[in-house]
């Protein structure tokens, strides 16, 4: 092809874009948040994108809390987190912003035992004891009475926890918080808390690096690097009484089990979910969509990829190990997307 | 040469300079060079604007308090300084000696082609990612701290604070030991081209007036070199003030003060790194910001007293400024 050719094809290609474009009015919506649902979040967008070709989500995973000021701030057209904000959060910002639920996590209890191999039940006192400090060895009571013929040493309980702020925290310590009410008055539940005892690690990767490594050690990492890291986790108790094996079905369940009780908001908390299938310690990621959204083409185009989110979406959530949300949260949530204006 | 021109008008005048070339150059250099000031004095008076929120809150109380807690919005700065100023002690107390002998071997005893083919291999390392330290520290410093030398050093100075308590692989001694090797290509690189520009004379002299090699090296050569080498042994405790990722992934990073280096601990830049981007309060993020003044205070203090000694130990001795 010679270079006219090139030229007449490359400016023939252009002007169809530039067509394109300006017919179909194309959409660019930034987006910045958390960074736990984001290989999912990814996904999406790329998939909404390929069937909505005139749509761009660019979304950053800069973590929650930078996801919430930028919203804030009008940098972004809308944020995500893994905690919901807090009533002072929303009164203080200067527009009304609304909680959409989109996927499920889960935090599991991993943990690095000589001797030991089986897998462990952890009551939510044990869980809440060993991370407060007061249970220190391996074979107290509070432990050995949930694992009947698990031979467990006498040894000290080196605790790891994560050193980044995190939702994966978020979720680990809403659920001490519940379990044990030293807990929630001493440390209470964040991102980043004051731990009273224990190592930090770096990243999921850095929590469970440090429980391969060392001994008598016990830490908690998100279902998702569990599952797919193929690392070994013990089961925790549920509000019913049963020792519950985190996986995709025991989330949905534990979601389900707070569905019934759903404030119009979305903002609430999962762990210790009502329901005898329900995994204890699970939680909604949320995306944060501001109630009034001045531009009419960002408006609908933020209304079409929730309402496609929740339904096509869902399917490839399994696929990256996400919980899907159960139906009548979705139910919900499509009724509340009319409250965007 | 010697400019007797009449007066001109302004402008004219400062065509006219231009003119020169030399003018130019004046220009684009100081131009160059008041940037400098403009960003240090800009960064300083962000970081001073936005650490507001805490400083009014807080006060002087910031430098003292010991604890760490985003729940209860009570933030105090002690561990994280302590932790800083303990790792890069340590890292110095490996890195020089080790760094320093290394350079005199390199610049006075080596052959000089063996000596090209290493420092070229140190400049590498000097490049290398501190990501990939904080790997090496993960993976095989963290367990032979844990297994090997760890009980060692408990064995024979168990008795001594510094090497009481349980050792649980990271803590202060790993990250100074990650931070020794990261800064030891520093000291080495520019100690070496320091004592090798020490004239030949000196050394001659020396030798000439019946000194040995080792004294002509470490009484004339290394002395007259002195105040480069301290100047490495500044940039490598620059280096080591800073850096962020290889220390987190070694330290435990648990705010707190303890006399044993087995016991995790904290540093200032490591925790900014961590806590960031999930920080939500405004009084957090402002608390965050104050640490990150609290660290430029300290390398502006550490780099003053710096200056200090270099000008006190030029009076003792060693090569004329």
């Amino acid at each position: 092809m010679n270079m006219k050719k090139t030229f007449v094809v490359v400016s023939l290609l252009l002007g169809m874009a530039a067509l394109a474009a300006a017919q179909g009015g194309q959409v660019l919506l930034n987006a910045a948040g958390a960074t736990f649902p984001y290989p999912i979040y990814s996904k999406w967008f790329d998939v909404y994108h390929t069937a909505h070709p005139n749509v761009q989500i660019n979304y950053q995973s800069i973590g929650s809390g930078g996801g919430i000021r930028q919203l804030q701030a009008g940098t972004v057209d809308f944020g995500a987190s893994d905690g919901p904000m807090s009533d002072e959060q929303l009164t203080a910002s200067k527009f009304k912003i609304l909680h959409f639920p989109t996927v499920l996590g889960a935090d599991v209890p991993s943990y690095n035992i000589s001797g030991v191999s089986g897998e462990l039940n952890f009551t939510e006192k044990a869980l809440a004891g060993i991370f407060l400090g007061t249970i220190t060895k391996w074979n107290d009571p509070e432990i050995t009475k949930a694992n009947p013929g698990v031979n467990l040493p006498s040894a000290d309980i080196v605790v790891i926890h994560r050193s980044d702020g995190s939702g994966t925290t978020y979720i680990w310590t809403d659920f001490l918080s519940k379990a044990s009410d030293d807990w929630k008055n001493k440390v209470g539940k964040g991102t980043s808390v004051n731990w009273p005892v224990g190592l930090g690690g770096k990243g999921n990767e850095g929590v469970s690096g440090l429980v391969k490594q060392t001994p008598n050690s016990i830490g908690y990492i998100e279902l998702v690097y569990a599952a797919q890291n193929g690392i070994a986790f013990g089961k925790v108790q549920n509000a019913a009484g049963k020792f519950i094996k985190a996986d995709l079905a025991s989330v949905t369940a534990a979601a389900a089990g707070a569905a019934k009780d759903m404030p119009a908001d979305f903002r609430v908390s999962i762990t210790n979910a009502p329901g005898a299938a329900a995994y204890p310690v699970s939680s909604f990621t949320w995306l944060l969509i501001p109630a009034r959204i001045q531009d009419p083409a960002k408006r609908d185009a933020i209304k079409d990829f929730l309402k496609w989110m929740l339904t096509e979406g869902q399917k490839y959530n399994e696929g990256l190990t996400y919980a899907q949300l159960p139906k009548p949260v979705i139910e919900k949530e499509l009724k509340a997307i009319a409250l965007i204006q | 040469m010697t400019r007797e021109v009449p007066p001109k008008s302004g402008l004219r005048a400062f065509v006219d300079k231009l003119k020169g070339g030399d003018e130019i150059a004046h220009l684009i250099t100081l131009t160059a060079a008041a940037g400098i000031i403009l960003i240090t004095s800009l960064l300083v008076l962000e970081l001073w604007r936005t650490s507001q929120l805490s400083r009014a809150k807080f006060g002087w109380m910031f430098f003292w308090t010991k604890v760490w807690d985003a729940n209860f919005d009570n933030f105090g700065a002690a561990p994280f300084i302590y932790g800083t100023l303990v790792t890069s002690a340590v890292a110095l107390a490996i890195a020089v000696p080790l760094g320093l002998a290394s350079a005199i071997f390199l610049s006075e005893l080596a052959p000089r082609r063996l000596s090209d083919i290493v420092s070229f291999l140190i400049d590498l390392l000097a490049a290398v990612p501190s990501v990939i330290y904080g790997l090496l520290g993960i993976f095989i410093v963290v367990p032979l701290m844990r297994t090997t030398l760890g009980p060692a050093l408990k064995k024979v100075l168990g008795f001594t604070p510094l090497f009481a308590g349980p050792n649980y692989g990271v803590g202060f001694l790993t990250a100074g030991i990650v931070l020794a090797i990261m800064v030891v290509p520093f000291i080495i690189s520019v100690s070496r081209e320091v004592l090798l520009s020490v004239p030949r004379e000196q050394r001659e002299a020396a030798l000439a007036m019946g000194a040995t090699r080792w004294e002509a090296t470490w009484q004339v050569v290394v002395p007259w070199a002195r105040t480069g080498i301290m100047g490495s042994v500044f940039l490598a405790l620059a280096r080591a003030l800073g850096e962020t990722m290889a220390v987190t992934m070694v330290i435990g990073n648990n705010p707190q003060i303890s006399a044993s280096l087995f016991a995790p601990g904290y540093t200032i830049a490591s925790v900014i790194a961590n806590e960031f981007t999930e920080a939500t309060g405004d009084l957090y993020l402002s608390a965050l910001i104050e640490l990150g003044l609290v660290l430029f205070l300290m390398t502006f203090i550490l780099n003053g007293l710096a200056r200090i000694l270099i000008v006190a130990t030029e009076r003792g001795g060693g090569r004329p400024a």
